[in-house]
């Protein structure tokens, strides 16, 4: 993976100092509370309901086995022993105390990390697919691309008071397993006719309250132009993204109200006058970025394990995480291992700071010592032999860390609702845990295969709730929870938006509506297809029909 | 209120002009209104842009100008940074770009990236706030028309150890 040289510390512990100065002038009331909100924000830390939230990013989801140990301990030692993993593959403490930030983000410098733009209207986290590098679809690795991006967004002196908060995620996979059209800017890598590399580049994007798929302004970006490209459509953006309405600001908006045609050529004409200035990075650069991602020293295998193919036979659980948590790696006899924070009744994306040690631990041991985070609030362990995968889910069990249910109904997404959100209008957590209390049954699980079911509590739409196959949105009626649902929504290369299925939903009545819907999928059901194909055959009406029949 | 010049505290590529006194400052209605009048005369003269009034706006006219004062209306609309770095990367402006309006001691080195080279800020103490802010970052990922090095060209030639932590 990528490590610092002399510029990229330099960077991060300047920042460093310039925070515990402005931290200093807080407590000693120099600043107020509202000049200093600007200045925490743009080191992505906020004032929640009951305490302050440090949220902490992790580049393109990529973590070394030192660094999810740091993360760990400062777990331990500045929070109450766990952390949070979103839906942006980024990390949040909700209990760190404001004097102690500074220290915090100090020992985050100590191992190459920051919170640099995790909040604020600026280029956030880029984002991409938690298999980069392993998958065995894969074109070209994005996180070279990633990581310039990285470089280029941090501190950009002319992006960093936008409209309205940015995101940027890519894909170097045709099949996109990072939701890159909810996104502000989506990036697919593709080849040209002749071979070469580039992007397809989408634009427009995104949740919230008005959601939308992005649109594709250029079938083919030939890679070599990617940063002048993306300071074309940020520049466009910067200067006519409106400001008047902050629920109207975000690109999207601007894209649908000029209409993606002339945004594209917008761009285009912007991107001719300085696609010839230094903005692009060298050949070399990419080549000195590149070289921090060439594969780990595989050892040779021929066909597969025999001894993994026979504990399959022999171990029914550990045939079933492999069916669901084990994805196919580019290498012959290596695999990729899904660690699901989604057990049976507990916050979706939560873990320990034990788990976190322990997840270091088998990174070391099985894995090149290199872990993911994934949008869907997982982790994954990229590089690990078949050989080894038994005693590897053998560990993760003994840690609660061996769930089988990654991309089944019990893996669910959900964003921290109002147990800890100050924008939330309903509790997500609490609706998360029991719906994987009501689908426990693994079997049953198995046997519905693949299902989305997203949550946010609120229309802000962190749970991205807009694009599960099941959506579940929190909603204030006169003061009671209520929850919308949404069927046919989809992340992947098939992106859609879900539409809603009938009125809210109590609370106490949601599980067996879900429950409804599900039962309704199984009658329809053929040939084994998943709910998504069952839904876009027959279309909403038959949910909606028996969505509030009694249990 | 206090304006700072760049050049009391930090070098910096854009030639400000020399200014004795006040330079009249005209709004943009003002100048559109006067343009025949005035263009072709030497008296220093300067225009004010509010955040929505983009370079094209003077793009012809920039020669002309010894100041040119961008409004940031509150810190939080971003668009006169690009204004800033048009004016001076495509539009060939060489006098003094003026930030001006909620123009906070944190934004002040990415308005000097983006080529401004004078600051209205708050307090007796500006012209060291400015001199602290330009020195907090010392490393830069990106191009900028100021010609400053980017981390890609520091490491191409192998000067890395020049960024102090």
């Amino acid at each position: 993976m990528y490590r610092y040289d002399e510029i990229d510390q330099a960077v991060v512990d300047q920042r460093v100092a310039q925070f515990r100065d402005q931290v200093s002038r807080r407590l000693s009331g120099e600043l107020s509370e509202d000049e200093f909100k600007p200045l925490r924000l743009m080191n992505g830390l906020y004032l929640q309901l009951h305490a302050y939230m440090l949220r902490v990013a992790i580049p393109y989801g990529t973590l070394s086995a030192v660094q999810m140990r740091k993360l760990a301990d400062i777990a331990r030692r500045y929070d109450k022993g766990y952390a949070h993993f979103t839906t942006r593959q980024n990390l949040q403490y909700n209990w760190p105390k404001l004097e102690d930030t500074p220290d915090l983000l100090a020992e985050l410098a100590s191992v190459e990390m920051h919170a640099i733009q995790t909040s604020g209207n600026c280029i956030r986290n880029v984002t991409t697919d938690q298999f980069a590098g392993v998958a065995a679809d894969e074109i070209d690795d994005p996180r070279v691309y990633a990581e310039v991006i990285r470089q280029w967004s941090t501190f950009h002196p002319e992006f960093s008071f936008l409209p309205r908060k940015f995101k940027i995620a890519l894909t170097g996979a045709p099949h996109d397993r990072a939701a890159i059209k909810v996104h502000d800017i989506g990036l697919i890598v593709r080849r040209d006719d002749a071979g070469n590399l580039g992007f397809e580049v989408v634009v427009g994007g995104g949740q919230g309250r008005t959601p939308m798929i992005g649109k594709t302004i250029r079938e083919f970006l030939p890679k070599a132009y990617l940063l002048s490209y993306l300071e074309a459509i940020m520049r466009v953006y910067n200067q006519y993204g409106r400001r008047d309405n902050m629920y109207k600001a975000r690109i999207k908006i601007l894209v649908h109200e000029i209409g993606a045609e002339k945004f594209a050529q917008e761009v285009e004409a912007e991107w001719e006058q300085i696609r010839h200035t230094a903005t692009d990075i060298p050949p070399e650069e990419e080549a000195r970025v590149r070289s921090f991602f060439s594969a780990p020293a595989y050892r040779r295998f021929d066909g597969t394990d025999a001894g993994f193919a026979a504990k399959k036979l022999e171990d029914r659980a550990f045939a079933l995480w492999v069916r669901t948590n084990v994805v196919a790696h580019k290498q012959p006899g290596y695999a990729i291992a899904n660690i699901s924070l989604k057990p049976v009744g507990k916050p979706p994306g939560d873990a320990t700071a034990d788990q976190m040690d322990a997840v270091a631990d088998l990174a070391e041991q099985f894995s090149f010592s290199e872990i993911r985070v994934t949008h869907e609030q997982n982790l994954v362990l990229p590089d690990v032999a078949e050989a080894d995968l038994y005693a590897l889910w053998q560990r993760l069990r003994d840690h609660g860390l061996a769930t089988p249910n990654i991309g089944l109904i019990s893996d669910i997404i959900a964003c921290p609702g109002l147990d800890y959100c100050a924008l939330a209008n309903a509790r997500s957590i609490p609706i998360a845990q029991q719906l994987s209390e009501r689908f426990s049954d693994l079997d049953r699980q198995h046997d519905l295969g693949e299902l989305r079911l997203k949550i946010s509590g609120c229309i802000n739409a962190c749970g991205h709730h807009h694009v599960g196959h099941i959506g579940i949105l929190g909603v204030d009626r006169k003061g009671e929870e209520y929850y919308q649902i949404t069927l046919g929504g989809a992340a992947d290369e098939d992106a859609a938006v879900g539409e809603i299925v009938g009125p809210a939903v109590a609370s106490d009545e949601l599980t067996d509506a879900i429950e409804n819907i599900i039962t309704t999928y199984v009658g329809l059901r053929q040939n084994g297809e998943r709910f998504i194909d069952t839904y876009r055959r027959v279309g909403r009406a038959p949910f909606k029909e028996r969505l509030y029949d009694a249990g | 209120m206090t304006l700072v010049r760049d050049r009391e505290v930090i070098t910096s590529p854009w030639p400000t002009a020399e200014i004795d006194g006040e330079v009249p400052i005209l709004s943009l209605d003002d100048w559109n209104v006067r343009r025949d009048e005035l263009r072709g005369g030497n008296a220093p003269l300067g225009i004010r842009l509010a955040s929505d009034q983009g370079a094209d706006t003077v793009a012809d006219d920039v020669d002309r100008f010894s100041v040119i004062e961008l409004e940031f209306p509150t810190f939080k609309d971003g668009r006169a940074y690009s204004t800033a770095r048009l004016l001076r990367e495509r539009h060939g402006f060489r006098g003094e770009l003026r930030a001006v309006g909620n123009v906070l001691r944190d934004q002040l080195s990415f308005m000097h990236r983006c080529g401004f080279n004078a600051f209205e800020v708050d307090g007796e103490d500006a012209a060291d706030q400015l001199r602290l802010a330009l020195r907090e970052l010392g490393a830069w990922y990106q191009w900028t028309g100021d010609g400053r090095p980017t981390a890609a060209r520091l490491r191409r030639s192998g000067q890395t150890e020049r960024v102090q932590g």
